[in-house]
């Protein structure tokens, strides 16, 4: 049932153009970046043979290019997730997934699933660059896999975000900016928290950071407490829509 | 009633803030009827559909749908039940067929009984030509039949259709009426409308609704009853005196229009037609027009409301 309402919802997504047109462009701006760090390293490799135990490619390119999807999803994510249950409301389709005989946690992961499955497929694109490096030479698996891991469990976080702010709102807009500046904020909390006096406030703002928790996928670390922020941060979420999807049909 | 009871609702309400929407409403449904839900804009009738469908829940009171408690078990009870709100909840970034497949689905029609389910309900909403068609592409009437189509894809017990005529021409009008009364004969449909003659024609029994209560709930042959005709407008070329008009025979009361036109009150019978003709032919008043004048569902509800408080006085004294 879950994978009926996800699919109906990723079939959506490729119907419009919005999302061709997302795929576009954030592969066309990752094919830039990629190239352009590949030159930097071609450039470089005759003086990181010099060096005692040099960063290898998958350090010097393709962290980086995990770096720049990770940022670049953070703005994209929002466009995604606006309208997935505030145009329902606005157009008053959300009562046909109200009257069959759905729960709304089945209504809400089924959402939830679409968009994600629409950003595993980005993700994936995305990943075919750095693959194709593996036609020149050799790459380190384990810290790719901690990259890839990384990424899709951070879009996950994005993506759970963004469905909790489309069913607060009819508004796709508002539901997109909210996202986004709510990103934005996770994103960069713990600038200020290297600043504040105490050492627990500091800690703990920059233990909220969505960001800080993605930098050790990308030095290759895989650390299970970073994977239970981010699966903490889903859940939460996930959560809250179903609370809030339940209270439209208790009071509104 | 013999037949077999689908719904059951008992002293439902849902309140907004204050103002109470539903105000404690309780009927039944049984197997076979075709039941009206009338009322003025505003009367709390989509409300009250909403909350038969579980899209919204009631502030206090009881709904059974083939026995299965609606809040206490709302999956099995949701299966029973086929909904059309006001805006059919299309969309119109898929095809007929997509759209349909969906629905079947949701519903959870096993996977081999599909298709058969979507043939059947394309030729019973007259939807086999559009299949292939974008929902937005298609004009009012169509997607009000897919709409319909949705309600009835996994053959529920009962099928809600809140104001399913809205926007159609007359001649969509008359098909979905058509098609509501052929539903009738399977299915339990609850059908909500502020159009009167739409209950006169399709349904058995009627209930009024007016500022979130019941206050009628009766067969429409006694509805019908109640709103047989007692006046007559007429209009002479060479109009008599008005105590002429009121000497004839079973008229009631003339009330003056203007120089021209009468309204004529009288029983309900209508005997004074023939009286009132050969006179004006005899006396050559050159009768120019004689309309019965129906009685608006306003004027019913003025009626049943007005008899109401009268009732209730009555006991109070």
């Amino acid at each position: 049932m879950i994978t009926t309402l996800a699919q109906r919802e990723l079939r959506s997504l490729f119907l419009s153009p919005l999302a061709w047109s997302v795929l576009a462009v954030v592969q066309f701006i990752l094919a830039y970046l990629f190239l352009s760090s590949l030159n930097d390293y071609i450039l470089l490799q005759p003086q990181l043979k010099m060096l005692d135990n040099a960063p290898g490619a998958t350090a010097l390119i393709i962290a980086p290019l995990y770096g720049s999807t990770a940022f670049i999803l953070m703005m994209v994510v929002p466009l995604l997730t606006m309208r997935l249950i505030s145009e329902e409301r606005r157009n008053q389709s959300l009562s046909l997934l109200f009257s069959a005989p759905l729960s709304m946690t089945e209504i809400i992961l089924g959402k939830f699933l679409g968009v994600v499955g629409f950003l595993v497929i980005m993700v994936l694109l995305v990943s075919l660059m750095p693959l194709s490096l593996l036609l020149a030479g050799q790459l380190d698996n384990g810290h790719l896999a901690a990259l890839l891991l990384g990424t899709l469990l951070l879009v996950g976080a994005f993506a759970a975000l963004g469905l909790f702010m489309s069913s607060l709102t009819e508004q796709p807009t508002v539901a997109a900016i909210s996202t986004f500046g709510a990103l934005l904020l996770l994103w960069i909390v713990d600038w200020a928290g290297n600043k504040v006096g105490s050492e627990t406030t500091g800690s703990l703002l920059s233990y909220l950071s969505i960001l800080r928790h993605f930098e050790s996928f990308s030095r290759g670390v895989f650390n299970s407490s970073d994977i239970v922020y981010y699966l903490l941060f889903i859940s939460l979420f996930i959560v809250l829509s179903i609370r809030r999807l339940d209270a439209d049909r208790l009071q509104n | 009633m013999s037949a077999e009871i689908l719904i059951s609702v008992e002293h439902i309400s849902r309140y907004y803030g204050q103002l109470a929407a539903v105000d404690d409403v309780s009927f039944e449904l049984a197997q076979g009827e075709v039941l009206g839900f009338l009322g003025p804009n505003g009367a709390g009738k989509s409300t009250c559909m909403k909350i038969l469908t579980g899209n919204l829940a009631p502030s206090c009171g009881r709904i059974r749908i083939c026995g299965i408690d609606l809040l206490d078990q709302p999956r099995q009870a949701k299966a029973q039940i086929g909904f059309l709100p006001e805006q059919p909840p299309l969309y119109r970034e898929l095809t007929v067929d997509e759209y349909l497949l969906f629905c079947a689905r949701l519903n959870r029609i096993r996977r081999s009984h599909i298709r058969p389910a979507l043939d059947r309900v394309k030729q019973r909403c007259g939807l086999e030509a559009v299949g292939k068609r974008l929902i937005n592409n298609l004009s009012k009437g169509y997607q009000q039949r897919v709409g319909i189509a949705q309600a009835i894809i996994h053959q529920p017990a009962i099928v809600v259709l809140d104001e399913p005529t809205v926007g159609l021409d007359p001649i969509q009008i008359r098909e979905i009426r058509k098609l509501i009364s052929e539903l009738g004969e399977e299915h339990g449909v609850i059908l909500s409308t502020h159009i009167l003659p739409e209950v006169q024609m399709t349904c058995k029994r009627v209930q009024i609704i007016n500022r979130g209560k019941l206050v009628f709930s009766d067969d429409i042959e006694n509805l019908d009853r109640k709103m047989q005709i007692r006046s007559h407008r007429v209009s002479f070329r060479n109009p008599p005196d008005i105590g002429v008009l009121q000497a004839i025979e079973g008229i009631d009361e003339v009330e003056q229009l203007d120089e021209r036109h009468f309204c004529l009150h009288h029983d309900e019978a209508a005997r004074f037609i023939d009286a009132l003709l050969e006179q004006a032919l005899a006396e050559h008043w050159g009768l120019t027009e004689l309309t019965p004048l129906h009685k608006t569902l306003e004027q019913i509800f003025v009626d049943i409301t007005s008899r109401e408080e009268d009732h209730d006085k009555e006991q109070a004294a």
